[in-house]
Order: structure tokens, then sequence, then C-alpha cells
């Protein structure tokens, strides 16, 4: 695709790898991007174990995110130590609200999760113009008369330390990984998680077991959306300008995180702690096309194409690795060693659900 | 409001949700399809955007309508196969394979149009509003359900096309049981893979006329023309339990209210301040028909199920 | 575990993937990319200060951050336009299509590491980065707008269309070409230097008797939806239309079918419908961002507001020689432009 722009792969190549990981400040940033893709990636993982489809997590970003800047907007001068905290948990509760209704709804209404979940993404676009444009604007912006969506700047007792004095390495990147790490344990090592995993495997078994899958399917899409919401809460306070700021769209303030968290969860295995390298990957990408573009000059375009391109190719190599696998080993009967296919991560559920 | 209820409006309203429906319904009848085969497509959105650009450019360069309904529908099917190729013939999960498509789709229907077109020029000229003789001197009615243009009346003469297919033709009947219960339509000589493959490429295809009715009604294209458009497709597919007569009257639903909307705010009944949040009426509406009315019915059994013979 | 080895596996062919795709994608498309602005400096190599200080009889080196495509007859073009019609040499780099403010934050340090001398962040929104940014690069200069002001930053220069200028004179305008009285807007979400276009043509047009209804439709994108806005104006009698930002081309579409006058901004919309666009408001930058260079030049590199209006020309309203205005409404337009120049005529903005 390179050639075709005329320019050379190699160098398109090398800048987006050091353009990812080439420096301390580029590895900050790559960190610093895949933080949201973590959390999401980590929330997607639990919905999906609990064999629920979250579409929603580009909503749910934005609910946490508008809550905790409500929340660092009315108590602005509540000290560090309690206000980022604070304004962390008010992220966790939003996104956690914007995912118990899709939950709430299939679970006590049967309205599918995924049609709810991208309606409600779309509701929540609307809700974030309506709340930055009138209630939430920076006064400044109205005076000036530039208008632009976005708070004026949140207090600094709520911003996110930076872990490394001059780079933008911030708390939130411990953060996310502790989240990734709980959402592990919760899973794995928890009654709750044993349950959600039994919803997820098979709700008609569950209920047979006693337990209640319609709250269940709430908790798992409650869960997931609050490690969206926390995702939000993250972008706000570890961001350059210390404010929620978009262009009228979800993607402008989110970056795609929502999507991009789907992907990345899938290609850790729905395994909370595996997002997390997946996530690094796909940061990386993100930085290192930014950094193309601007070295190179080709449409920024290109970086999301090939991260779609990226995704087709590994979910389709994966594959015909694994037929040739079989192929090779219905011909030599000694190979022993056994592939013992993991199936992919959809499937699993869909035929652990069956068993 | 009293003014939103005269005749006129009302017919301007309806007309317009119609315009608004038709691309929801292309893409929903033909994601209909592919699920009732037990396979979800979330790169639709994608689809479109490819299918958009092809129909835009050819347009664009030919000025040949015709022209840019087939390269539309030519890339709908192309991409089409790609998908298919990937979920039936590799078995790759569903979910994941349709956000690549539609990733891909979403960045490279941008990178095209930047590199070959740049401008964005409208294309010389549109699908005009065919009268129909006769029905459309119809007071009012005419007006509102008869002066539109083609893909508009394509779109609905599908939906009895596609009620026709699933349920009155053999390879309808093996859609449907091939996305109930594969092992079984397997066990009884039916092939599931073809099955699949042909539905999804049906899908595709239309997928690919939502994109060029996009496109031919606008006359425009630009970077993510379809503004989520192929998600709340998906979404009125799940709204329409998987009947093509359901993914019409979502559509519709879903349309009117988008008319509806901007009619109120022209008349200055919604206040400008809260213009944000009339636009969330169309997705609250759609999930509280969906809470009062239905949502009882079941999925296909398999839906999102890769099959693979044992 | 066998989970890990297959994560594993997934995460390399992920790397190898990208590889294999960067390196052998190419040749299926035919090379186009001769027509734009690429290449140029491309080897992104940060330049040392000494270097940069032997280079000083070379062009200056301009990087611009925008939210849109460069070609997007609109903002970014506006911006892109004008640094290419300035009369020096400069060696102009572009990163475009940033709308996510954190990536424009990460090109505008980009750059800014890699020395470029004058960086321009084309977006009110990528203001608050920039108050952050601009201070760890004191050498360099920022320029910011549309902004009023520069944060209080002595090395960033801030630039501002009056966009109710032109938005009145295109109001009067309407106004007089309107039988019924009544005109019709569309914009896209209430914010941005849409809102300043907007109030000036409402103004204008209500300076002259006539209604104006204004509808945000809650989307940048949405073509389909612009056009049904249009649409149903025009079934309450509007006569006259216009609209700001990028997805009004449905809406322009719409008036072109109808045969009903079409008012453009940011950028001359002729070229979209060139039976009716009557005029369009068009910004040329190029006006303030010569003042900026030439302070630069001579030692001042930041600290400073411009604003853009028909007073210093960096605000056109551009004719559609293609539309026949009648003559009378043509000189009142002047009359107006004359006015609000000398003062005598305020927009209320």
């Amino acid at each position: 695709m390179l050639v075709a722009l005329g320019e050379s792969p190699w160098e398109g190549l090398t800048s987006l790898a050091s353009g990812a990981f080439g420096s301390g400040d580029r590895i900050a940033a790559t960190m610093v991007k895949a933080t949201p893709l973590i959390l999401v990636g980590a929330g997607i993982s639990i919905a999906f174990r609990t064999s629920v489809v979250n579409i929603g997590g580009e909503g749910q970003i934005v609910a946490g995110a508008l809550l905790s800047t409500f929340v660092a907007l009315a108590i602005p001068d509540v000290p560090r130590v309690l206000l980022v905290p604070i304004v962390m948990l008010a992220g966790l509760v939003g996104g956690g609200i914007a995912g118990a209704i899709p939950g709430a709804l299939k679970a006590y209404t049967s309205v599918n999760e995924i049609l709810s979940t991208i309606m409600l993404n779309i509701i929540m676009l609307q809700f974030m113009n309506f709340l930055l444009r009138g209630p939430l604007i920076d006064p400044l912006e109205v005076e000036a008369g530039t208008r632009i969506p976005q708070t004026e700047r949140l207090s600094d007792n709520a911003a996110l330390p930076t872990l490394i004095p001059g780079s933008r390495l911030h708390l939130g990147v411990v953060i996310a990984l502790f989240a990734a790490a709980a959402a592990w344990l919760l899973l794995w090592r928890t009654p709750l998680g044993f349950r959600l995993r039994a919803v997820g495997h098979s709700p008609a078994a569950a209920r047979a077991a006693g337990i209640k899958v319609k709250r269940h399917v709430t908790y798992a899409l409650s869960i997931s959306g609050s490690l969206g919401g926390l995702a939000g809460a993250i972008l706000v306070f570890g961001s350059e300008s210390q404010r929620m700021v978009t262009d009228g769209s979800t993607a402008g303030f989110t970056g795609s995180a929502g999507f991009n968290g789907i992907v990345t969860a899938l290609f850790g295995g729905l395994h909370p702690l595996w997002t997390i390298p997946s996530a690094v990957l796909f940061g990386g990408l993100l930085t290192g096309a930014t950094n193309l573009q601007r070295v190179l000059q080709v449409p920024a375009a290109l970086a999301v194409a090939l991260n779609g391109i990226v995704v087709i190719f590994v979910v389709s190599s994966n594959r015909v690795r694994s037929a040739l696998e079989a192929m090779i080993q219905s011909r030599s009967e000694f190979n022993s060693t056994s592939p013992t296919d993991e199936p992919e991560p959809e499937t699993f559920i869909e035929e652990v659900k069956q068993a | 409001m009293s003014q939103f209820f005269t005749l006129g409006v009302m017919v301007t309203v309806v007309a317009s949700g119609i315009r608004l429906a038709t691309p929801y319904l292309l893409a929903s009848l033909g994601e209909t399809i592919g699920q009732r085969s037990g396979v979800l497509n979330l790169g639709v959105d994608g689809i479109m955007l490819l299918a958009a650009f092809g129909a835009y450019y050819a347009a664009l360069k030919t000025g040949n309508l015709w022209l840019a309904v087939l390269v539309a529908l030519g890339t709908g099917l192309f991409v089409g196969i790609i998908y298919a190729l990937i979920t039936v013939s590799l078995h790759a999960a569903q979910g994941i394979s349709g956000i690549g498509i539609f990733l891909f789709g979403l960045g490279f229907s941008d990178l095209l149009f930047q590199v070959w077109v740049g401008t964005p020029l409208p294309i010389p000229r549109k699908l005009p509003a065919l009268a129909i003789p006769g029905l459309s001197d119809i007071p009012y009615v005419g007006d509102a359900l008869f002066r539109h243009n083609l893909m508009t009346y394509g779109a609905f003469l599908l939906v009895p096309a596609v009620m026709f297919l699933l349920q009155r033709t053999t390879f309808g009947m093996n859609v449907r049981a091939v996305g109930e219960n594969p092992q079984a339509a397997d066990s009884l000589g039916v092939s599931v893979e073809r099955t699949r493959f042909v539905a999804i490429l049906l899908g595709s295809s239309a997928a690919g006329l939502a994109g060029a009715s996009l496109v031919l009604q606008g006359g425009i294209f630009q970077a993510n023309l379809t503004n989520g458009l192929g998600f709340i497709a998906i979404a009125i597919v799940y709204f329409g339990a998987w009947r093509p007569l359901g993914a019409m009257v979502g559509s519709l639903l879903y349309g009117l209210v988008q008319a509806s909307v901007v009619q109120l705010k022209v008349q200055g009944t919604i206040p400008r301040g809260a213009s944000d949040l009339a636009a969330m009426a169309p997705a609250i509406i759609t999930i509280l028909a969906l809470v009062f009315l239905a949502g009882r019915v079941k999925a296909p059994a398999a839906l999102t199920r890769p099959f693979a013979r044992h | 575990m066998i989970t890990q080895n297959r994560t594993w596996y997934r995460l390399l062919a992920l790397l190898f993937g990208f590889a294999l795709l960067a390196a052998a994608c190419g040749g299926s498309d035919e090379t186009e990319a001769g027509d734009d602005t690429t290449a140029s400096t491309a080897d992104g190599e940060a330049m040392s200060e000494e270097e940069m200080a032997a280079m000083d009889d070379g062009p200056l080196t301009v990087a611009v951050v925008a939210p849109s495509s460069k070609e997007d007859l609109a903002f970014t073009q506006s911006m892109v336009d004008a640094l290419n019609a300035l009369d020096r040499d400069i060696d102009l780099q572009i990163t475009d299509g940033t709308f996510v403010v954190e990536d424009a934050a990460a090109a505008i340090r980009g750059y800014a590491e890699d020395g470029v001398e004058v960086i321009v962040a084309h977006g009110t929104q990528y203001g608050g980065s920039l108050a952050e940014i601009a201070p760890d690069f004191p050498d360099t200069t920022f320029i910011w707008g549309t902004a009023t002001d520069t944060q209080g930053l002595d090395n960033v220069f801030a630039y501002y269309p009056a966009a109710d200028e032109g938005g009145y004179v295109n109001g009067i305008l309407a106004a007089g070409l309107s039988t019924s009285g009544q005109l019709g807007v569309i914009g896209p979400i209430e914010a941005g230097d849409a809102v300043a276009y907007i109030v000036g043509f409402q103004n204008g047009a209500e300076s002259k008797g006539a209604e104006v209804s204004v509808v945000y439709t809650g989307s940048f994108g949405d073509v389909a939806l612009a056009a049904e806005t249009a649409t149903a104006h025009l079934a309450n009698g509007a006569d006259v239309l216009t609209g700001t930002a990028q997805m009004v081309v449905g809406a322009v579409g719409v008036a072109n079918d109808a045969g009903v006058p079409w008012f453009g901004t940011q950028a001359n919309q002729t070229a979209l419908a060139p039976d009716i666009v009557v005029a369009s408001q068009v910004y040329h930058w190029e006006v303030v961002l010569e003042e900026m260079l030439a302070l630069r030049d001579s030692g001042t590199i930041g600290g400073q507001a411009f604003e853009v209006n028909l007073t210093n020309g960096g605000l056109v309203i551009e004719f559609n020689d293609g539309f026949d205005l009648p003559a009378e409404l043509k000189a009142e337009a002047e009359a107006t432009i004359a006015g609000i120049i000398d003062g005598s005529i305020s927009t209320g903005a």
C-alpha cells in the first residue's frame, strides 16, 4: 500500500516502528494509547465470557468521562490524594450505569444487547454534545465566541500524576494494568467470576445450579461498562489538555477505543491479562501511524485501513495455520503434539454454551 | 405542535422518512438473510463505505448512474467474497472478522478518496425522483409514497422478494435450516458452507446497494460517509426479529422519527438548545418500541457459530 | 498453558502480517499521488540547533496539524491554500485528518521535537493541548486558531475569523432574494465558528425583515440528514438556504434540485452547484500569516492575536458570476461590506 502511494515501504516500517517504540517518549505515548484499550479489552473479556456481546464501548467511555468530569467540576478543591481516586471512581460508576442499562434490558426485557449497545452509543454521543455545548462548556469559550465543545481546564487536583517527570507516562497506565489483573482475578478467582463464566457456558445449567442468570447478565455488562468508563476518566485526566474535549463525534474523544478494544480483547483470547500485550501492540500501531503520517505524509486513513487488514489477516492466518496443522497431523500419526486447539473466542463461547 | 399535524407537513415528513429509511432497509434486509443463515456480519458499515466510494467514483468519472450502482454491487460482492472466505471457508470468528472488514472499509474508502479524488465534488447527476403514473396523482398519498427514486422503490420491492426467498424457495429453507441447526442440515445433505457463502454474498451485495443509495441520493462522498449507519442497520435486524417485514418496520420507524425530529426543529417546536437531545430520539424510541412491543423472538440458534464438519 | 502459546502466536502474526502488508501490498493501485503535496522534506530527522542556524537561508520549515482533509474545500484547505499563497519560500508538512485531539497533540509535539520552525495548530480544540506543549519549546513559533487569544503564551500567535461579518452580508443578500421572507439555515452542532457565521446571517436577514429558521442536525457527517433538513426547510416555505460544515453538500444538492439560492462559507462553494450558489464567504489567512511571520523575523515569535475580517481583506465575499444577482442587491451587499468596514453597521454578534 505504501508503495502504491509512492513511498518506500521500508522507510514506512521503520518510521512506524520508531514512532511506536523508538524512544522513551514514544514508548510512553504507546503505553498511554494502549491504556484505554487494555481497560475496554478487559471489560469486553468479562462480557464475552458471560456470553454477552458489548459493542457499546464508545458510549460507556463517554459516560465515564462525563460523570468524572462533572465530579471534578463540582468539587475541584478536594486534595489530590482524594480527588484522583474519586474521579476514577466516578468514571467507573458512569460507565457502569451505561453498561447496566443494556444489561438490564437484555436480562429483564429480552432486548438484544447488540441493538441496545449500538443505540446507546448514539444516545451517549448526543448527550455528550448536549452537555459539552451547554451546561458543562468552558465559560471562556462562550465569552470568546469560539464555542468549542469542551470543558474548562479541570482541577489540577484531579490530574493523574506522571510516573516519570517530563514524560507523558501517567498513573492511568498503572491503573489499567491493575484493572486488567483485577478482571482476571474476578473471573477466575472469585465466586462471582465463577458464576459469570457459568452463565456464559450455559445459562440453563447455571439456572439449574441456582445462579440468578438475569442478575449476572446485568452484572457482566455493568462491570464491562465500568471498565470502559474508567478508560473515559483516564482519557480526561491523563490528557495533555486536562479537560474533556470533542469535535462533535465520539471518536473525536475516544479515538475509537470502544471498537479497537473489542479487537484487542479478541486478540488477547478474551483473557484480561493477555489483552495487555495485545493492547500495547495496537497502541504501538496507532502511535506509529501518527508518526508515519507526519514523516512520510501519507493519509492517516492508511493506518485505519491497515488496522483492518491486520485483523483480517491474523484471524485468517490463524485458521490457515490450524488447517495446515490438521492436514500434517492426519498424514503423520506420530505427531503427538496435537494442537489441542483452543477454539476461537466466539466459537468457544458458543460451543461451550451448547455443551 | 398543531402545525406539525397539517397534511402538507405530514406528507413531507413521510416522504423524507422513507428516503432516510432506504439505506437502512437495504442494508438490514441483506443482513437479515445473512443472520438467518447463522452469520453475523459486523462489517456492513465498512462494505457500505467501500461500495459508496465505488459508486461515487464511477458516477463522478462517467456520469453513468447505472454503472455506479453496478460498481457498488460489485464492490459489495467482492468484499462479501473475502468475508465469506474468512468466516465460512476458514471458520474464523465472525465478530472480529466483521470488525476487521469495518475498519478496513472505513480506512480504505477514505484513503482511495483522498488519493484518487481529494476534493469533494458532487457527482454530475443524482437519481431523479420518479413519479409513478396514476398513483402519484392521489392527493397527499401520491406525494408521500409515489415520488421517490428507483433505489427507494427497489428497496421496498426487495421486502416481499426476500420474504419469498426465505419462505418459499429451497434456498431459503436451506438458509433457515443452516441458521437453526447446521449439523442437522448437513446430515440432510445441505451444504452448510455453500448456503452460508451465498447468503453472505446476498447480504453484502445489499449492503453495497445501501452504500450506492447514500451516494446517489446525496451526490457526494466523504470520509466515514455512513456515520455508523451500517451498525444501526444491524440493530434494526434485531429489532425486526430476523424478518424482512420487521426490518422494514424498523427502518421506517428509524427514518420517520429522524424526519419528524428534523421537521419539529425546522418549525422551532424543538428549541435549539435541545437539538442534541432530540437527535437521541430515534435510538431511544427504537429501544422503547422493542421493550414494549416485542423482543421475545429467538435468534437463529446457530448465529455467530462457525460450522466445521467433524 | 496452551492459551498463552496461542496468544503469542496471534501477536507475532499481527506483527508479521503488518510487515508483510507494508512491504508487499504495493503495485495494486495506480500511483496518483503525484498531484498532492507529498514527499518534500520527508526524512523527518530531528535537526540540531546548529543545523537549523546553518539553514537560515533555506526555506522556512512549517507544519500544519488540522482536523479534516487538506482538500476538504473548507476549513483545512483554507489554511493549506493560505500557506501556499505566502510570498516566501516555505517547506510545508501537513498532518491532516487528526480529529482526535490527543493524536493532534502528539503530532504537534512531534513536529516541535523535529525542529520545525513554525507549527500551525489549525483547530480551536487543540488549544488545551497547546497550552501544555508550547512552553516546552520556547524557540518554536506556534500558530493556533481559530482562537481569539494566545492563552498568555508568548510563542503562540492566534487567529480568528470575524465570520459574523460575512454571515451578515450573506443574510442581507438572502433576505433580498427571498420572496417568501423565510430563510433556512443548516448547521452541524451548535459549536465552533459555525455559530458566529449563523448568528451574523440571522441578524443580517432579520434586519431586512426576513424570518430565519436555524437547525443544527447534531452531526458533522450525516449528509442525508442535512439534505432532509434542507427539504424540510423548503416544505415550510423557506426559499433561500445557507449552512456550514462539511455535511452541507447534501443540503446544497437539495437546493440545487429545487433551484433555490444558496450561500456558502469557509470556502468558495460555487463548484458544488454553479447555478444556485450566490456568494461565499472565503477565508484568506495569508493576510495575517504574513504579519505573524514578519513579526517572527523581527524577533517576536508570538504573543499576539489576529483577526481576519472584511477590513483587512482576510475575509472576502466571493460572488458567483454564474448567478444572476440583481444589480441593486449586489450594490446593497457592497454598501453593507463598506458599512461593516467603516463601523457604521454592527453585525450584532
